[in-house]
C-alpha cells in the first residue's frame, strides 16, 4: 500500500538554518531515501516553498483566492513523500528514519486512496 | 544537526517574536533584551534535558518575563531571586495556557513594532541597519563589526548610540491603526531593503563577508510577509530580494572582479530562489496594486525569466522602468531606464536620454560608466575615454574600477592602427 508521508515543521526554524545546516539535512535524508528507492519503494517527493508563496482557493461562490497557505498554524505542510509500504508500522518505520535525519516537527502518515503518478514536462 | 546547532536555530527564529513580546511588557529595549538573553541561557540548561518546548517563543517570553520582574525587583528591594530549578519546573504547566494567550495579532504587532523601533526616522541608515541586525536578527556585535568592516569597539559605540536615540523617542505601544501600521509597514520594508544592499553592494574580497546580510534581510522579508500575507507590496519586496540573490554565485569572477548581468554565466543562478520569486511576483500582480517593489521585482524577474541575455524582453523593461520613473522620480532610475532604452532603441536614442541628468549625477560612478558604454556604442571613443576616466576616479570599491579599466583596455586596442595589430599575431 502506498502511504503518504507528510512533513510538518516550523518553518521560521526551518528558514534559520544556515545553508551548511541546511545542506548536511538534505544529505542525511538523501540517505534514507536512497535505501528506500534501491528497494523500489520511493514514489514522488517534494519540498515545498514557503507558505509565503502559497496562494490558497476557497471553493466558494464564486471561488475566493487568499493568499498564504490554508492553515494558520504553529507548524507547517513543507514537503512530503510517497512511499510503498506493507501496513502502518512499516510507514510508520520509514517517518522514525526520516525523522532521525531532520529532528523536530511532526510527521502525519496517510494511506493513499488513489494514486496517478502524472507526467511533467519539468 | 548536533543539540547546540537545533537550539541555536531554534532561538534564532524566536528571537523576533519573543523580544518583541518581551518589549511590549516591559517598554524598555535594554530590560527587554537582557530578559531574553537571560531567557536563552535557562534554555541552554534546560531544553538538552527536559527536551524541546513545544513552542519556544511562548517558553522565551515566559522566562523572560519572570527573569526581567524579578529583576527589577532585585534592584528596587534587593530581594534574593527565586530559586533556578523552581522557576524552570513551573514552567510545563504554564506553558500551554501562554501560548493560548499569544494570539495571532498581537504578536504581530510585537515584530513590527520591534522592527519599526530599528528603522526610527531619526536613526541615520547605517544605525537602523545596525540596530536591526542586533536586536531583532540577535546578531552579535562582532558579526556586525566585521559585516560593515569596521572595529567591534565602533560598532559597539554606533549601536549604543542607536538605542540610546529610540528610547527617547518614545515610539508608541498601543495597538497601532491601519493608516500607522501602513506607515511601519513601509518604513521596515526600506530598511530591510537597505540591508539586503550592504550585502548586495559588497564586492571581491568583502562579498563573501556581507552575504549573510542578504540572506538575512531575505529572512525578515519572509518574516514580514508571512505576518502580512496578503501586502502585494511586501510581496515584491521578498520577490526582489529572492530574484537578485539568485545572481549572486555569477556576480563575481575568480579575481572578485564583478561580472555584468550580459555575462554571467546564467546556469549558476539559483533556480530555487528564482522559482520562488517568480511566485511571489505571480501572487502581487493579482492585487492590481502596483508599487515601486513589484516594478523593480518584475523588472528582475524578466532577466531571471531569460535563458541567454539576447532573450531579455527589453522592452517590457523599458515600459516598467517608465512606471517606476513615475512612481518613484529619480535620476537613478531614468539612468537605468537608459540602458534598456539603448538595447531598443540605439545608444543615441539612450545617450539623449541621460544627457539631462548630469547636473545631479556628476558625481556618480554609474553615470559615467553608462555613459562611456553608450559613447563606445556610438564610436565615439574619445568621448567615451573621458567618461571612463571619470568613472574610474569616482569608483566606490576596486572591482568596479576594474570594471571600467576594461572598458579603456578595449579602446586601447581598437584604436591601434590596423596593421599593427595584425603585425603582433
Amino acid at each position: 500500500m502506498l502511504y503518504a508521508i507528510l512533513c510538518y515543521h516550523d518553518e521560521d526554524f526551518v528558514g534559520s538554518w544556515s545553508k551548511e545546516q541546511d545542506a548536511a539535512v538534505m544529505k542525511k535524508l538523501a540517505v534514507v531515501q536512497d535505501k528506500l528507492a534501491k528497494q523500489g519503494r520511493l514514489g514522488p517527493v517534494a519540498r515545498l516553498l514557503p507558505t509565503t508563496a502559497a496562494a490558497t482557493l476557497r471553493k466558494d461562490d464564486p471561488p475566493l483566492v487568499l493568499d498564504g497557505p490554508y492553515a494558520e498554524t504553529k507548524e507547517q505542510l513543507l514537503g512530503f513523500y510517497l512511499v510503498d509500504c506493507n501496513n502502518l508500522d512499516e510507514a510508520l518505520d520509514v517517518a522514525r528514519d526520516l525523522g532521525a535525519a531532520n529532528p523536530g516537527g511532526a510527521y502525519e502518515i496517510r494511506p493513499v486512496g488513489m494514486f496517478a503518478p502524472g507526467r511533467t514536462a519539468t | 544537526m548536533t543539540d547546540t546547532a537545533w537550539i541555536d536555530a531554534a532561538l534564532t527564529s524566536a528571537r523576533p517574536q519573543a523580544v518583541g513580546a518581551l518589549l511590549r511588557y516591559f517598554r524598555n529595549l535594554d530590560t527587554a533584551e537582557e530578559a531574553f538573553q537571560n531567557a536563552c541561557l535557562r534554555a541552554l540548561k534546560s531544553w538538552p534535558q527536559n527536551g524541546p518546548p513545544r513552542d519556544a517563543a511562548a517558553w522565551l517570553i515566559m522566562v523572560g518575563r519572570n527573569v526581567g520582574i524579578d529583576d527589577i525587583r532585585r534592584n528596587r528591594k534587593q530581594a534574593p531571586l527565586p530559586d533556578d530549578d523552581q522557576a524552570i519546573s513551573d514552567l510545563d504547566d504554564a506553558e500551554d495556557a501562554i501560548a493560548e494567550r499569544l494570539d495571532g495579532s498581537h504578536y504581530r504587532d510585537d515584530i513590527l513594532r520591534l522592527l519599526f523601533i530599528c528603522c526610527h526616522p531619526d536613526l541615520p541608515a547605517t544605525q537602523q541597519i545596525a540596530l536591526a541586525l542586533r536586536i531583532v536578527s540577535g546578531l552579535t556585535v562582532k558579526q556586525i563589526a566585521r559585516a560593515f568592516l569596521v572595529s567591534e569597539a565602533a560598532m559597539e559605540q554606533r549601536i549604543t548610540r542607536a538605542k540610546a536615540r529610540v528610547s527617547e523617542a518614545n515610539v508608541p505601544f498601543e495597538t497601532p491603526g491601519a493608516v500607522e501600521r501602513g506607515e511601519r509597514l513601509a518604513a521596515v520594508a526600506a530598511m530591510i531593503y537597505l540591508i539586503f544592499n550592504e550585502g548586495y553592494s559588497a564586492s571581491g574580497d568583502t562579498a563573501e563577508i556581507r552575504a549573510p546580510l542578504c540572506e538575512e534581510a531575505i529572512r525578515l522579508a519572509r518574516l514580514l510577509l508571512r505576518l502580512f500575507p496578503s501586502e502585494p507590496e511586501i510581496m515584491g519586496l521578498t520577490a526582489l530580494l529572492l530574484l537578485q540573490h539568485a545572481r549572486t554565485d555569477a556576480r563575481f569572477d575568480s579575481e572578485g572582479a564583478l561580472i555584468l548581468l550580459d555575462d554571467q554565466d546564467r546556469s549558476r543562478w539559483n533556480q530555487k530562489m528564482i522559482a520562488e520569486g517568480l511566485a511571489l511576483i505571480d501572487k502581487a500582480i493579482r492585487h492590481r496594486k502596483s508599487g515601486p517593489y513589484q516594478v523593480q521585482a518584475a523588472i528582475a524577474a524578466l532577466h531571471a525569466r531569460a535563458e541567454k541575455p539576447e532573450d531579455t524582453d527589453w522592452k517590457q523593461i523599458d515600459l516598467l522602468y517608465g512606471a517606476l520613473e513615475i512612481m518613484q522620480p529619480s535620476p537613478v532610475v531614468t539612468l537605468n531606464r537608459a540602458v534598456a532604452v539603448s538595447k531598443v532603441r540605439g545608444p543615441q536614442a539612450a545617450l539623449e536620454m541621460i544627457e539631462p541628468l548630469a547636473p545631479r549625477l556628476s558625481n556618480y560612478f554609474h553615470f559615467f560608466g553608462v555613459r562611456g558604454a553608450f559613447l563606445m556604442q556610438l564610436g565615439r571613443n574619445d568621448e567615451a575615454r573621458v567618461a571612463f576616466d571619470r568613472a574610474i576616479a569616482l569608483a566606490n570599491t576596486s572591482a568596479e574600477a576594474a570594471h571600467i579599466r576594461m572598458h579603456l583596455d578595449r579602446l586601447m586596442r581598437d584604436n591601434q592602427p590596423r596593421d599593427s595589430k595584425t603585425s603582433k599575431k
